[in-house]
């Protein structure tokens, strides 16, 4: 109680002295006649207090749950294992592992991977094995998140337990966690994902204590704590109310866009050669008019089925009045030479005839001889409606398939359906992190280009059936990846001012501590309390050091997202990828110690010979130490050679 | 769940269950269903009258099977739901893609 009340009263101190120091330097302090330094600094200063007071606010309802009650009464679970291209070891570790798992339950593998070898190893092992169907042939597959639906549709558990590959869980993981499932607005628990082959000092910042924990925490204070794609529970009922809803929204959207569409492109038609022929005329005409009443009963609220339905056969009928014209003469002639037949022979009865030039109609209908199949934008737009979602693998996705982190999305669109989540703090399953600098890179690449992405295409603020708080709790993390930008003003600005002597700051250097040195000690003294002793350091260090990747991740997915281009998705290797040093990979960071070092070096000479501003320049060579500081995490990290039990070494 | 089916003029099927339509008997019904199409009964309607209750799987499942009639040509209705039913319809939206027949003989008369 009294850590809460210290906190907040650190929260709002920290907003009441940041916004005086940020609107001071926006208003006072600006060097405008260095404005190309001065404004991104400033800039970069107002993204951290922004970001810091989204901090404060995740911290405003931090809460520790207390124990959940038992599980439900029979609760069915199924225990979903995803996997790729894991090794099959791995991958039996943690399914061997969900097997010990006390409460009753079923361990599925999900093999994207479809591996003959995996399918043996489940089977030898007893458990369920399952991949995707021929219906995801030549169909968007989804990654993860279509691994995950088609498993939905293949299994009946009430809950559903989903590990990666390389998240070995405890026994008791259902146990302590089904519980609060008795409350049935409970959607979602999620549990810390911790990796225990992480050497001492975490050279690759694989652990987030401060995510799996305090942050989440103080979203779940907000009911908006997140699911993040493992080590999480789910209750099928939401997840598959999720898949109809969206469902339902993507119809709406589409068939009133694929009619229109339809509209016209019978109207271009109508200057068709083939439109010459009164036959196909009168068609385009009754197709036209079948469309125009579609729309309107579409306006009147009438049922997508029905009205397709009632389309699709009038449209029919309409392509079967051309070919039965086209094949009038035909069967005249046809009718002759039956005739003849029957003159000479047993021949065939009229009414026998008659349904063999039916049948033949059909099938000339259906088959690519129709005068209307030459109007080939017609049918094409005719196709587009559809009430089956022809283009994807299933009508119904549950998780979310608009962004590679389909785990964030979802978790959302759960939310703005008024379903909770919980988030559980107890390590109940035991993770395998990147060993390389180069795989943990392109990890930290996916997160941020599928947060992005949700970003882009369900931006969290105009969610409006999500509570405000709520909003702003995904739009605190996505925030957060928007850092890059700030990192390379904050490496660039003493670099500037010491080799270049350009300070973006116009002032003297009293009214600069007097407001600068307050807002930064609660600011620290609120990461200390809120952080309640978990290393955080190391977060630090990664949020401004992978700069490149957070800017690339930001560029890539407003490509994707706006132009369409393809992120180059790649899954996370599970095993170390090279050995010796990975300099190539973190080199823009090598320069910008470079520069550094230089800046410094240029900063102590220009002091000591030339009568530099002593107290100006002190404080920037102590900031361009401290930059280097920050980026030679990058040094152990692109060195590091893996990790080693503590065993092995004696 | 036990699934009855019952050919009806036209070669339209029916076909009724009794009970929770939910994520247990959802594979069921689309098991069912399946079978009816694959035999060549391509306009299915699913008697929903002695169905108590019905989930989002249940719902899954119905959106499932309309998709195999559509894409085999035919088409899936369904009739007779009860207030439960009808409601979770509403509350889905699903009512704005499947209309509810009163009886199963009434999904196919023109």
């Amino acid at each position: 109680m009294t850590r809460m009340f210290l906190l907040r009263v650190v929260v709002l101190l920290t907003l009441l002295l940041g916004v005086n120091y940020v609107a001071w330097r926006w208003v006072f302090s600006l060097n405008w006649d260095a404005w190309w330094i001065a404004v991104p600094l400033v800039a970069a200063e107002t993204y951290s207090l922004i970001d810091v007071c989204l901090f404060g606010m995740t911290m405003w309802h931090a809460r520790t749950r207390p124990l959940p009650p038992p599980p439900p009464e029979g609760a069915t679970v199924d225990v979903f294992i995803t996997t790729y291209n894991e090794p099959i070891d791995l991958v039996m570790t943690t399914a061997l592992a969900a097997q010990r798992i006390t409460h009753p339950h079923t361990t599925w593998i999900l093999d994207d991977g479809a591996r003959a070898e995996m399918r043996d190893a489940a089977a030898a092992a007893g458990l369920s094995y399952l991949t995707r169907g021929e219906e995801w042939d030549d169909r968007p597959r989804h990654a993860k998140a279509g691994n995950i639906n088609n498993a939905l549709m293949a299994t009946t558990g009430e809950y559903l337990l989903i590990l990666d590959a390389d998240q070995i869980p405890r026994p008791t993981i259902l146990d302590n966690t089904l519980g609060y499932f008795t409350d049935d607005r409970v959607a979602l628990v999620q549990t810390p994902q911790v990796f225990s082959n992480v050497a001492t000092g975490d050279p690759l910042g694989s652990q987030a204590p401060l995510f799996y924990g305090p942050i989440q925490q103080g979203k779940d204070g907000w009911n908006a704590a997140f699911f993040c794609g493992s080590n999480a529970l789910l209750r099928r009922d939401a997840l598959m109310q999720l898949g109809i809803v969206g469902y339902v929204r993507e119809l709406d959207q589409s068939i009133g866009s694929a009619l229109r569409n339809a509209a016209r492109a019978v109207q271009k038609s109508r200057r068709h050669p083939a439109a010459r022929n009164p036959a196909v005329l009168a068609a385009l005409d009754a197709v036209a008019l079948a469309i125009a009443e579609a729309r309107e009963q579409l306006r009147d609220r009438a049922p997508f089925a029905e009205v397709t339905y009632e389309l699709h056969r009038r449209v029919d009928e309409a392509t079967m009045s051309i070919v039965a014209v086209d094949l009038a003469s035909m069967e005249e002639d046809l009718r002759e030479i039956r005739a003849l037949a029957a003159g000479s022979a047993l021949g065939t009865s009229m009414a026998e005839h008659l349904a063999e030039v039916n049948s033949t109609v059909a099938v000339l209908a259906t088959r690519d001889l129709s005068p209307l199949n030459a109007l080939e934008a017609v049918q094409a737009a005719l196709r587009a409606i559809a009430i089956d979602r022809p283009d994807e693998a299933q009508p119904v996705m549950p998780l979310a398939t608009i962004s590679v982190t389909e785990d964030m999305a979802t978790s959302m669109r759960l939310h703005a359906l008024g379903w909770k989540s919980v988030y559980h703090h107890e390590l109940l399953a035991d993770g395998l992190a990147p060993e390389d600098v180069g795989t943990m890179l392109i990890q930290r690449l996916r997160w941020a280009q599928g947060t992005m992405q949700v970003l882009l295409r369900e931006n969290p603020l105009t969610q409006w059936k999500m509570a405000l708080p709520q909003r702003l709790m995904y739009f605190a993390t996505m925030w957060s990846y928007f850092a890059g930008y700030a990192a390379v003003v904050y490496f660039a600005a003493p670099i500037v001012f010491l080799i270049l002597g350009i300070l973006p700051v116009d002032t003297n250097t009293f009214d600069f501590f007097v407001r600068f040195i307050p807002f930064f000690v609660v600011n620290q003294l609120l990461f200390l309390i809120a952080g309640r002793g978990v290393p955080t350091w190391r977060g630090q260090q990664y949020s401004l050091a992978l700069f490149p990747v957070w800017i690339n991740a930001c560029t890539t997915a407003f490509q994707n997202v706006v132009l369409g281009t393809p992120l180059g998705f790649a899954v996370t290797p599970k095993t170390r990828q090279a050995t010796g040093a990975q300099w190539g990979l973190i080199k823009a960071q090598l320069v910008v110690m470079g520069l550094l070092v230089i800046a410094i070096i240029v900063g102590v000479l220009r002091m000591v010979f030339n009568d530099a501003e002593p107290i100006g320049t002190s404080v920037n060579i102590a900031w361009a130490i401290y930059d280097l500081v920050v980026l030679s995490v990058l040094l152990k990290a692109a060195t590091y050679q893996g990790f080693e039990p503590k065993e092995n070494l004696s | 769940m036990e699934f009855h089916t019952e050919l009806l003029p036209e070669g339209i099927v029916a076909i009724a269950g009794e009970g929770r339509l939910n994520m247990v008997s959802a594979p069921e019904l689309r098991a069912v269903v399946e079978k009816e199409i694959g035999a060549g009964h391509t306009r299915v309607v699913v008697d929903l009258s002695e169905i108590e209750f019905i989930d989002s799987s249940g719902l899954g499942a119905l959106v499932g099977c309309l998709k195999g009639a559509r894409q085999a040509g035919g088409d899936l209705r369904i009739a007779g739901p009860n207030k439960q039913v009808t409601m979770v319809l509403q509350l889905s939206n699903l009512d704005r893609v499947l209309k509810s027949y009163g009886t199963a003989g009434d999904a196919y008369r023109e």
